[in-house]
């Protein structure tokens, strides 16, 4: 038997070990998208069935109608401005825990009660908003009786504030991660020898602290961007329904079983976010990162 | 929210028989006694067609019933359980979950709970069988506005997809609904109201008894509507045609620039701020008015109760039809049979249905205001107190429980909307799927998205 080239044998390898990865997303993502795609492709005959004829015409109503650019317009707000937010809040929470709790054992224990909200459904989280933002919640109940506002503030709830309020509370934990992980990763002794050397705490920050983080920035934004164009929930009960986002109008499609324009929208979606998350790779080696 | 999480209700036999089982004999004592009774109930009416299942072959059947929470009831099924011998799983899922698990996983379901709209679907889809009518025993006392569409020799309004419309077909394979009675029923209703709009009395000092008033100026910012398309539509139909901005050929079933000139509308409504929130589920709808968020909304009739029993005062506004608007908007979940039953599983549907038919069940939702198909046999399970309270519209004698023992009404209140032949036959529509159901529901997201 003739023995086999090195280069042989070693691709063998890389796949052996890339199979269990295969073997779980064949199944369980590759084909699941591959049917989307295909209905998206599919007429519909109004009853929940498809018919077996190619067709173009769900992606030409989608990219024709003023409403898919509303949509993705109203979601792609809610995602910028969640990310910002989160984004502010993850990165402080994470600097903190990292260059000012001295003791490694207590910014262990700080980082883990930031999970502790997140013991409870996301739902939970959410919905206990409503009575706090309400017209007659908490917050207007104060404000009103301190005096400082005459009438009940409406904006609280059943408005884009009380998204993204909801958004921010349940993803922040999703910027503090990777970006305490990147940081914790930053050898405290650069920080020492630029103090030294003469850099202000500015110039530490934007030439040593935030380009070190930036793999975990770059990981909290894919999560969070993400999450957000893929949400209906939040969107549905936090707006009180006066908002719509794109899967939401995918899920009315469904709903009646629309499936072919629905699968087209899912389509659109899917290629979108990849490209977000394409460009954002981009900035960062990821793999880089996870191998240091 | 829970509505969208699909729990089974209960523990499915198969668990149950790892368990010692204490009473297997009582068990099968209450399916005798069970049986005994629904005999009695059948008075002399002879029982035809209709095979006795021994205890012994039935008890390891399990019948999933599934469809939405407000029809499908865990507490209902548990009875039927107790009184049939055998199994009856009880899970919930919303509207639009329950008909898409219906049509891609038909064979996750034994009984699927349908509204008239959703039977159209799923008889098209080919996932039902169609029901024997004669061998269901109450048929000829289910009302007539289910079985021919007339109840006291007048229509009943064909606006939306009435539950006689959707209720019939040729044969038991047919795919397509036929118009008239025959010997083949696509789905059995089991419950139904008739929807109107919730208010509260203490700020809104008039009566409401008009559909116009959810678009009062004066209510903005402090109104809601209902947001699942289809019901959704029909009640803004209501409202602009009550305000009398247009006339509807069919409101059930619109044009395309009838579906505009209604969504359109919508949309400036919502950008004048006249919407405070919208709502998909009963407790979203029990939320908003009970915190005071909105004073005046389209509602459903228990949680008009909800709202009361949480000690905030709240009226079901009485919409009887006059000029040839108005009326309430009517809905009937049903019970039809999967195409994969046969045999004794097939016999044991047939069983629960009858079962379900003979007033337990009747008895049990007219205590959150629901109604059943056969109100003969539900008179069995009330109380007069109850009976003249539910469905004659009079003041309550005694304290008005609820279904599970809680005092909802003390004595000497009284039903809005009055009696339940006053209600019924002031449906103007139903819950619907029309024909331009994609564009509809396209617009309806333009609304969303304004």
């Amino acid at each position: 038997m003739a023995a086999r080239t090195l280069a042989q044998r070693k691709q063998i390898t890389a796949w052996l070990y890339a199979s269990p990865l295969v073997i779980v997303l064949l199944p369980f993502f590759v084909a699941p998208i591959l049917v989307v795609l295909i209905a998206s492709f599919l007429e519909n005959d109004g009853f929940g069935g498809m018919v077996r004829h190619f067709t173009l015409a769900n992606y030409a109503a989608i990219f024709g109608a003023e409403l898919t650019w509303r949509l993705y317009l109203s979601t792609i707000k809610f995602a910028v401005l969640t990310w910002a937010v989160t984004l502010v809040i993850g990165f402080w929470v994470a600097y903190f825990l990292v260059f000012h709790v001295r003791n490694q054992l207590l910014a262990i224990g700080l980082f883990l009660l930031c999970t502790v909200p997140f013991w409870t459904s996301n739902i939970i989280r959410m919905i206990s908003w409503i009575p706090l933002l309400g017209k007659n919640g908490l917050v207007n109940s104060v404000l009103l009786s301190s005096g400082a506002i005459h009438q009940p503030l409406e904006f609280l709830l059943f408005s884009d504030f009380a998204v993204i309020v909801a958004y921010v509370h349940q993803l922040t934990i999703f910027m503090i991660v990777p970006i305490f992980n990147a940081m914790a990763r930053i050898d405290k002794r650069t920080v020492e020898a630029a103090r030294d050397a003469g850099a202000s705490r500015f110039d530490v920050m934007r030439f040593i602290v935030v380009p070190l983080s930036k793999n975990g920035i770059a990981l909290g934004s894919i999560f969070v961007l993400s999450i957000v164009m893929g949400d209906f929930f939040v969107v549905k009960v936090m707006s009180g329904g006066g908002s719509a986002s794109i899967v939401s109008a995918l899920f009315e499609d469904i709903a009646v079983l629309q499936y072919p324009p629905a699968a087209a929208s899912a389509v659109v979606l899917l290629a979108i976010v990849v490209i977000m998350i394409a460009l954002i790779l981009r900035t960062v080696d990821v793999r880089k990162e996870i191998a240091r | 929210m829970s509505e969208r999480i699909d729990t089974p209700n209960t523990v499915s036999i198969n668990d149950d028989s790892t368990k010692p089982e204490p009473g297997v004999d009582a068990t099968r004592r209450t399916v005798l006694k069970g049986a005994a009774a629904i005999a009695g109930a059948a008075g002399a009416q002879a029982i035809t067609g209709f095979p006795l299942i021994w205890a012994q072959d039935i008890k390891n059947i399990e019948l999933r019933h599934v469809g939405v929470s407000y029809s499908v009831v865990k507490a209902i099924g548990d009875q039927a359980s107790k009184d049939l011998g055998f199994k009856v799983t009880m899970q919930n899922l919303d509207t639009s979950a329950a008909i898409n698990r219906f049509v891609t996983q038909p064979n996750s379901v034994d009984i699927a709970d349908v509204e008239g709209w959703q039977s159209k679907l799923a008889t098209r889809r080919g996932v039902l069988q169609g029901i024997e009518v004669k061998k269901i025993k109450e048929f000829e006392n289910i009302l007539p506005i289910f079985t021919k569409g007339e109840i006291n020799g007048k229509v009943v309004s064909r606006q939306g997809i009435s539950p006689y419309e959707a209720m019939y077909i040729t044969k038991p394979d047919a795919t397509e609904l036929h118009e008239g009675v025959t010997e083949w029923a696509t789905f059995l209703p089991q419950v139904y109201n008739a929807d109107s709009i919730g208010y509260r009395p203490d700020l809104i000092k008039k009566p409401i008894t008009e559909w116009k008033e959810l678009i009062n100026p004066e209510y903005k910012g402090k109104a809601a509507i209902l947001d699942v398309p289809a019901i959704g539509i029909m009640d803004a139909a209501l409202c602009f045609e009550s305000a009398g901005e247009i006339k509807y050929g069919n409101k059930g079933n619109m044009t395309k620039s009838e579906i505009d000139f209604t969504i359109n509308r919508l949309i400036e409504l919502k950008k004048s701020g006249h919407f405070r929130a919208t709502w998909t589920t009963f407790d979203q709808s029990v939320q908003l008015m009970a915190a005071g968020e909105v004073i005046v909304q389209s509602m459903w009739s228990p949680a008009v109760a909800a709202v009361r029993v949480k000690g905030m005062p709240c009226i079901y506004a009485p919409v009887n039809q006059k000029n040839g608007k108005e009326g309430y908007r009517g809905w009937c979940n049903g019970m039809a049979l999967m195409k994969h039953l046969s045999d004794k599983k097939l016999d044991a549907a047939y069983e629960y249905l009858n079962w379900y038919l003979s007033g337990w069940q009747g008895g049990f939702v007219a205590r959150y205001g629901y109604y059943s198909p056969v109100p003969s046999t539900a008179k069995k399970f009330l109380t007069a107190n109850e009976w003249d309270y539910w469905y004659e519209g009079k003041p309550a004698k005694e304290t008005i429980l609820d279904p599970y023992g809680v005092p909802m009404e003390k004595a000497g209140a009284k039903r809005d909307g009055g009696s339940f032949l006053e209600r019924v036959t002031n449906i103007s529509c139903w819950n619907t799927l029309m024909d331009e159901a994609q564009y509809m529901n396209k617009r309806w997201n333009d609304f969303k998205a304004a």
